[in-house]
């Protein structure tokens, strides 16, 4: 991993459940929490989509929360990148037989924008370490997408 | 309504719980007038997907309803299975291990919660503290079972781990630890004059209305209702061990039902679980942890059962069941139904809610240790019609009791 420029500016993250078992929402935070700690690199968890760098996602993607799912990905501001974490999210794993599962979540975010910039975790859940490697790739894809803008 | 009330939509996504449901609140001023509350949003038709599997395949399914109460599902899924099936016999040693990881689990569901809390109340630096001790016990079950959430222990005739002598210290070490800080936190919680005033008297749930709606766990323990599966009808190795329900007039605090309460049984009740698990660890006979080890063995004596079976087992968040039917000749389960605890505690809400200031609501809300993956299997409300409808009991009732006519059929 080549990080040039990283760390000029905090990260900021927004967590969507989109169905989710909690497993890996909890891991979000174990993240964020002393023994992890990725507080101290300026990650932080905000309230909106619309302060957000990065989303982190969770979970099949259940009847109810397509069309939020659309949403709260069009609120969030360019350069954005996704982070679909945990298995469900990335191909609906164990529920994928479900009358009210629609699909994994790129499956959504490539209606709406072909160019969706992703960033797979699988694992059931992911461990925290993971998550914090997940997000240091999430940054170089930010880092080239800022090139791109220049 | 009257003029002077307004509706305050709150959800699904929304950064107070981590997990989507919907709230519309009808306020006069800065009071909640009344609720509604709008679950399905998390509906994943579980039920419907464990029915076109076999048990050992659902066994896995169960333990991923909820990642926070992983464990407690396998549990009731598991002995509602053997009941069904009634060829297996545990072994002792597997009843202890079972009573360990259940009990390991509502520590860290607890300290879960007691983090929660405070960062509902905006006491950030307490729910790293308590984060930070229960990665401890997170250490402890990823030593036990190899990972940190989702452990996959039960299995029908016993465990799938055995835990080695070796390993024994490890465990010991970190409980030892849990009894040092146990106090610091209690402190803390029960003591900080911040916390006392944002909990005493709100949120609180006398102990006819706890009766009433039918409440389960430390929500209901808090209002003074002595209810716990562990000491009711005692199942596993929790029938070796003197288990008192927790509630908090038996240490000198007053059965109020508020946040406090819910806080105190919760505190009370790691310090219970740390002494289960010292006695189970140094109590656990030797022997075999499993009743068959072939796992095809398994498959053709569960696809000769023919029977119904319900497993009750006492969650960190309350009594929790699943019932099972199996049919000779048929390896997917003939009818699965879950019962959740939060199922229960939501209706909670309504007699919580109601009254308080809309700045209580996040930790009124977050007193009951509401799961809604957990919950989400089986109302569905459709959110988008707009209809003002408000989940009572007896809507709740009335989806339970048709539900109930549908599996006898």
């Amino acid at each position: 991993m080549d990080l040039k420029k990283t760390f000029d500016q905090a990260l900021w993250v927004f967590h969507l459940n989109t169905g989710s078992c909690n497993g890996c929402d909890i891991e979000i935070v174990a993240a964020l929490t002393p023994r992890y700690d990725v507080e101290r690199f300026g990650i932080k968890l905000v309230g909106s989509p619309r302060h957000a760098d990065v989303l982190l996602m969770t979970g099949p993607v259940t009847r109810a929360m397509a069309p939020r799912v659309k949403r709260v990905y069009n609120q969030t501001p360019d350069p954005k990148v996704v982070l679909v974490i945990g298995n469900c999210g990335t191909t609906t794993g164990v529920f994928y037989e479900s009358y009210n599962i629609l699909g994994p979540i790129d499956h959504f975010l490539k209606q709406i924008d072909p160019d969706v910039k992703i960033v797979y975790v699988p694992g059931c859940p992911p461990r925290p370490e993971a998550i914090i490697d997940a997000v240091a790739k999430a940054w170089l894809v930010l880092e080239e997408l800022r090139g791109d803008n220049k | 309504m009257a003029d002077t009330t307004y509706t305050f939509p709150i959800g699904p996504v929304h950064p107070a719980l981590k997990e989507p449901t919907m709230f519309k609140f009808v306020m006069d001023g800065e009071v909640v007038v009344d609720v509604d509350v709008q679950p399905g949003i998390n509906h994943r038709g579980i039920e419907f997907i464990g029915m076109r599997r076999n048990v050992l395949q659902t066994l896995h399914l169960a333990e991923r309803i909820c990642g926070i109460c992983s464990i407690v599902h396998q549990y009731a899924f598991t002995l509602a299975t053997e009941r069904a099936a009634q060829v297996f016999e545990v072994p002792e040693r597997a009843q202890y291990i079972r009573i360990i990881m259940a009990e390991l689990e509502r520590l860290h569901s607890h300290l879960l919660w007691a983090g929660v809390a405070a960062h509902e109340l905006g006491f950030d630096t307490l729910l790293h503290l308590s984060w930070k001790i229960r990665e401890d016990v997170q250490d402890v079950l990823e030593i036990i079972s190899g990972n940190r959430v989702n452990y996959a222990m039960y299995y029908p005739g016993g465990v799938r781990r055995d835990i080695p002598p070796e390993k024994i210290p490890r465990i010991k070490k970190v409980l030892d630890h849990y009894k040092e800080n146990f106090q610091m936190l209690a402190d803390t919680f029960l003591g900080d004059p911040v916390i006392k005033h944002r909990t005493v008297g709100v949120g609180t749930l006398s102990k006819k209305d706890a009766i009433a709606t039918s409440t389960v766990g430390p929500t209901t323990r808090a209002s003074g209702v002595m209810k716990d599966v562990r000491f009711d009808q005692p199942y596993d190795a929790y029938a070796d061990i003197d288990i008192k329900p927790v509630i908090p007039s038996n240490y000198g605090f007053e059965d109020a039902g508020d946040v406090y309460a819910n806080i105190v049984v919760r505190l009370i009740e790691v310090a219970q679980s740390i002494e289960i698990i010292e006695y189970a660890l140094d109590n656990m006979p030797s022997g075999p942890y499993r009743a068959e080890m072939n796992v095809n063995k398994v498959l053709m004596m569960l696809r000769k059962a023919d029977g119904e079976g319900f497993g009750i087992h006492e969650a960190p968040r309350g009594e929790m069941c699943h019932y099972v039917r199996l049919k000779e000749n048929q390896d997917n389960l003939d009818a699965w139904k879950v019962r959740a605890s939060t199922y229960n505690n939501i209706l909670a809400w309504q007699k919580k809610l109601i009254g308080q200031q809309i700045a209580d609501v996040s930790i009124v809300a977050a007193s009951i240790d509401p799961c809604i993956g957990c919950m989400d299997r089986v109302a569905v409300v459709d959110s988008r019609t707009g209809k003002e409808k408000i989940m009572t009991d007896v809507d709740f009732h009335r989806l339970s009791v048709e539900k109930t006519k549908r599996l006898r059929k």
